[in-house]
């Protein structure tokens, strides 16, 4: 269970508002394929990996980070129920995926890494540590029906 | 693991700008470091962990000079870095996983000042580096 202050999900949400999610989705999948490229093993299908420019211009890169990162915003409805909201997902990621969880953890902190580079000062410590209780949270909902 | 050229590259140049505003971004780190890992203030018992204080500025200034001395040496890292590397090993003994916590807190704090320098390469290379010098710091621990 996550748990964060009234504070901390006050950051949070007054942040994410702000968040143009289509576009950090894309940057955040591309940046782990492009940062940590062994990810790359999970995307054969994607086409063009060859650069950081073409995977982070890649349209199925783009698709499937606007994807990913509309499903993270769920997540962010129903922090008291991470778990329940992911619980398909994480079956999906073991069963048919096989996404090992510490690549969760690999992308909540590139995601970590994108807000701070569009949100500047905004970014503050505080808002920062709500974020990273809510990206561990949500790794941890993923790997929750690992079995 | 080691630098590309190009990686070297961009290390260095962005260096320079970070160099302007060393000891305000290392402060920023460790801030981040101690809100986000509440745990990794355990190795700091003696501080005043207070944003602003005086401990933090001035440990922040000297986690970025070190950062530096590596960033000179860019590359014989293990040669600059060698009397802190003793420290980490015999006095310190900070628990390894702590590097990955304090070098994510210092990637979020370049990116969040340098927004438009922090390209998908400037992120991996700065990711590498800061592994170069954890790895360096932690090499003599057993």
């Amino acid at each position: 269970m996550v748990h964060l202050t009234a504070e901390e999900k006050s950051l949070v949400s007054g942040l994410w508002g702000k968040v143009k999610v289509d576009e950090v989705g894309g940057e955040a999948l591309g940046r782990l394929l492009v940062v940590y490229p062994w990810t790359q093993r999970f995307f054969d299908s994607f086409g063009d990996l060859s650069s950081p420019n073409a995977i982070m211009s890649n349209p199925k890169v783009k698709a499937h980070g606007k994807k990913v990162l509309n499903s993270f915003s769920d997540g962010l409805k129903n922090l008291d129920n991470l778990k329940g909201t992911f619980a398909k997902l994480s079956e999906l990621h073991c069963d048919q995926l096989h996404v090992d969880p510490e690549n969760f953890k690999l992308l909540g902190n590139v995601l970590v890494c994108v807000l701070a580079r569009h949100f500047g000062k905004e970014f503050t410590p505080q808002v920062q540590g709500a974020f990273q209780k809510v990206v561990t949270g949500v790794a941890n909902a993923l790997a929750h029906k690992y079995h | 693991m080691s630098l590309t050229k190009a990686e070297r590259t961009i290390i260095l140049s962005m260096w320079d700008k970070i160099s302007t505003q060393a000891d305000a971004i290392g402060t920023e780190a460790l801030e981040r470091l101690f809100t986000s890992y509440p745990q990794t203030k355990t190795y700091f018992p003696h501080f005043d962990l207070r944003p602003g204080s005086v401990h933090l500025r001035v440990h922040g200034a000297k986690v970025v000079a070190a950062l530096g001395d590596a960033v000179k040496s860019i590359d014989n890292v293990a040669g600059a870095l060698t009397k802190l590397s003793e420290l980490h090993a015999y006095i310190l003994r900070v628990d390894p996983v702590n590097f990955k916590l304090l070098s994510h807190c210092l990637l979020v704090t370049v990116a969040s000042h340098f927004p438009a320098d922090f390209t998908a390469d400037a992120h991996t290379a700065w990711d590498k580096f800061l592994s170069i010098v954890s790895c360096v710091l932690t090499e003599k621990y057993r």
